[in-house]
């Protein structure tokens, strides 16, 4: 049995690498074997991506590898079904990402029943904001003990980070700047100073930076700050190759140890 | 307060609110916690009416348009909102807006625009106040709206191409959305339409208003009655027929009637209506109805109109809708260049094919001969003379 209290155990590391990619891409059932060759690369912990129509905070190679998926014939449903073997092959905590829209079509509810029947830990939904999830949504994801994960960026306020710090279970995914998916990290002293007071806030949760994470360089700047750097779009970026081998993963997870 | 207005919440019924990822949350918010003090502010209010006067030409005429009404048997008026400056209703709420973004301290101005009109009038607005302008544009709607590219160009603005989906308004909407995550400080968002998160649809709703205020004055002076049996505008988001019912939507004895773009037909598959197709869901930071798949994957619509081909609808529209306040019906593409060519031979006066779609519904209509029907007529058809001439053959 998968609890809230192991994931988090595993989210306090140091210097986690966590891969985010596109479920669905770059074929409609690649998703398991990607999740499993991460795994067994060393990837700490992951990130499906749950394609939609309109990703507002994507970048362009990201929303591209969504509308593939899409093309390819990609679904909540189609999901669900490839995940239902999903801890026969994979250990690591999960995490689905996605937007609201696609959430709501197939039920809140019946989203986290299916999140715990397959041993998913946790969901991030960028644009379900903190107030719609404590008035609507936050009983049904306890309910099923499914961790919602919120977003910071460096124009979010002391006191609501203390606020979310508060109703996260898993982690807090922080974002390196205010941009969209790929853009490269740029450690400036002002990021400095952003990582820094969140770090000097002694928050309970552990911490993740996302968004700019794309080498060994970014990873490693990024996680002298936090528990764990998430890389989305290099990733992706490598998956886009022609004739994908497995090998091609594990150096990429090897290119940031 | 209405029922049919915005709560402190920021919700129509179950519609509206603020589904904006975090890296939006701060701009939003501060929107929130200032539009109200700020357009509520005399100094803001005597800015916003002098520059509508003036600058505008505010009050546009309540044409009592004779010929039409005598086709119909009812008092038909027309509110012109198309010999506004830019010719369209547009103007009003980027007026409204801008000076807003000034008072907030902002530097930079983005948009995103279908036809071109909203694009048209923020580039107006931003030469006016001398403030960066930069406006998405779907790929699409660049090629099909030529004349409007070329104006918004020769005021500074910079026009981006939108190349990702359908590579219209919808795929615009996303890259504004973006350039606003990527420029959260300086960079204030005019949104063209009762649509977006919180405080959007209320904010431009009240700079619309502007419609039925002018349109119930101007009734009691014509008629003697600030009242009328039917008032009917064009919906795509439904900036100009939230203006247009502001003011009436309390007087239950009024029929409000938007009409959406039924394209080649509601069930052709080719079609804006969104109340007839769509169904609950979340989409540019609001809940509201929405044309989608099962899956919750947004649905390409399609209109002849540039203008009205949006998946989804302003979130008090839904409310409207769904509360039965207004009724919702659609006129396809054939019936509104009929209507378009009608009006221009009737009364002189070419409209905008979104336009057009209002008056299309004239022709489902049946009227005792006293009562009195106003139609928005949200813009004029100088930019979509080409789509005529390829239509008709002329």
């Amino acid at each position: 049995m998968r609890t809230l209290d192991h994931t988090r155990k595993i989210l306090q590391g140091e210097r986690l690498l966590s891969i985010y990619f596109t479920a669905g891409y770059p074929s409609l059932d690649s998703t398991l074997d990607i999740a499993s060759t991460l795994e067994k690369s060393g990837a700490n912990f992951l990130e499906i991506g749950i394609p939609y129509s309109d990703p507002v905070a994507d970048g362009p190679v990201i929303q591209e590898s969504s509308q593939k998926a899409l093309q390819n014939g990609m679904s909540l449903k189609v999901l669900f079904e490839q995940l239902k073997t999903l801890r026969e092959h994979v250990q690591i905590p999960v995490f689905l990402m996605g937007y609201f829209n696609t959430v709501l079509q197939y039920g809140v509810e019946e989203f986290c029943a299916a999140c715990q029947a397959v041993g998913v830990d946790g969901a991030i939904i960028p644009d379900l904001p903190l107030y719609e999830y404590e008035e609507m949504y936050q009983p049904i994801f306890e309910k099923y003990g499914i961790s919602n994960v919120f977003l910071v960026t460096p124009q979010t306020s002391d006191e609501r980070i203390r606020k979310i710090d508060a109703l996260s279970t898993s982690f807090i995914y922080l974002l390196s700047s205010n941009a969209t998916t790929g853009k490269e990290l740029q450690v400036e002293d002002r990021s400095e100073a952003y990582f820094s007071r969140i770090k000097n806030m002694g928050l309970s949760s552990p911490i993740v930076i996302g968004f700019g994470i794309s080498n060994r360089e970014t990873h490693q700047k990024a996680t002298n700050h936090a528990n764990g750097a998430i890389v989305g779009t290099a990733f992706v970026r490598v998956l886009g190759k022609e004739q994908l081998a497995a090998s091609d993963i594990s150096e990429f997870i090897a290119s940031f140890k | 307060m209405s029922k049919y207005q915005v709560d402190k919440r920021g919700y129509y019924g179950p519609f509206g609110g603020a589904y904006v990822p975090e890296m939006l949350y701060p701009n939003v918010e501060e929107l929130q916690n200032e539009y109200l003090n700020i357009i509520q502010d005399p100094s803001f209010r005597e800015d916003f009416v002098k520059l509508l006067k003036d600058y505008v030409g505010r009050p546009s005429p309540l044409y009592l348009a004779g010929r039409l009404s005598e086709k119909y048997g009812a008092r038909i008026f027309l509110k012109r909102e198309d010999l506004n400056h830019t010719g369209a209703h547009k103007i009003n709420n980027t007026i409204g807006q801008i000076l807003l973004a000034e008072r907030l301290g902002k530097k930079r101005i983005i948009a995103e625009t279908g036809a071109g009109q909203h694009g048209v009038a923020t580039a107006t607005v931003c030469a006016l106040k001398g403030l960066e302008c930069v406006v998405y544009m779907g790929e699409v709607d660049i090629e099909r709206q030529a004349p409007n590219v070329a104006r918004m160009k020769m005021m500074g603005a910079t026009v981006v191409p939108a190349t990702s989906g359908s590579k219209t308004l919808k795929d615009a909407t996303n890259e504004a959305l973006r350039d606003w995550i990527n420029n959260p400080v300086d960079t204030h968002y005019i949104i063209g339409s009762v649509v977006g998160p919180h405080p959007y649809p209320d904010m431009v709703a009240r700079f619309q208003s502007i419609i039925s205020e002018e349109t119930r004055k101007q009734l009691m002076e014509q008629t003697g009655s600030s009242h009328a049996d039917h008032v009917i505008a064009c919906v795509g988001g439904g900036s100009n027929a939230a203006g247009m019912f502001y003011h009436f939507l309390d007087d239950e004895s009024v029929n409000i009637i938007a009409v959406e773009a039924a394209g080649h037909g509601v069930h052709s598959g080719e079609s804006a209506a969104t109340t007839a197709l769509g169904r609950e869901g979340v989409l540019h930071g609001s809940r509201s109805i929405l044309m989608q798949t099962d899956d919750g994957q947004v649905t390409e619509p399609y209109s002849i109109s540039a203008g009205l081909d949006y998946p989804g609808i302003g979130p008090q529209h839904a409310w409207l809708f769904q509360s039965g306040r207004a009724t919702f019906v659609s006129a396809t593409d054939d019936e509104a260049m009929q209507a378009g060519l009608l009006l221009t031979k009737l009364e002189g006066i070419i409209p905008a094919i979104e336009s057009a779609h209002a008056l299309a519904h004239l022709e489902k209509m049946t009227f005792k001969g006293d009562e009195t029907v106003v139609i928005c007529l949200s813009g004029r058809g100088d930019k979509d003379l080409d789509n005529y001439m390829k239509y008709f053959g002329f």
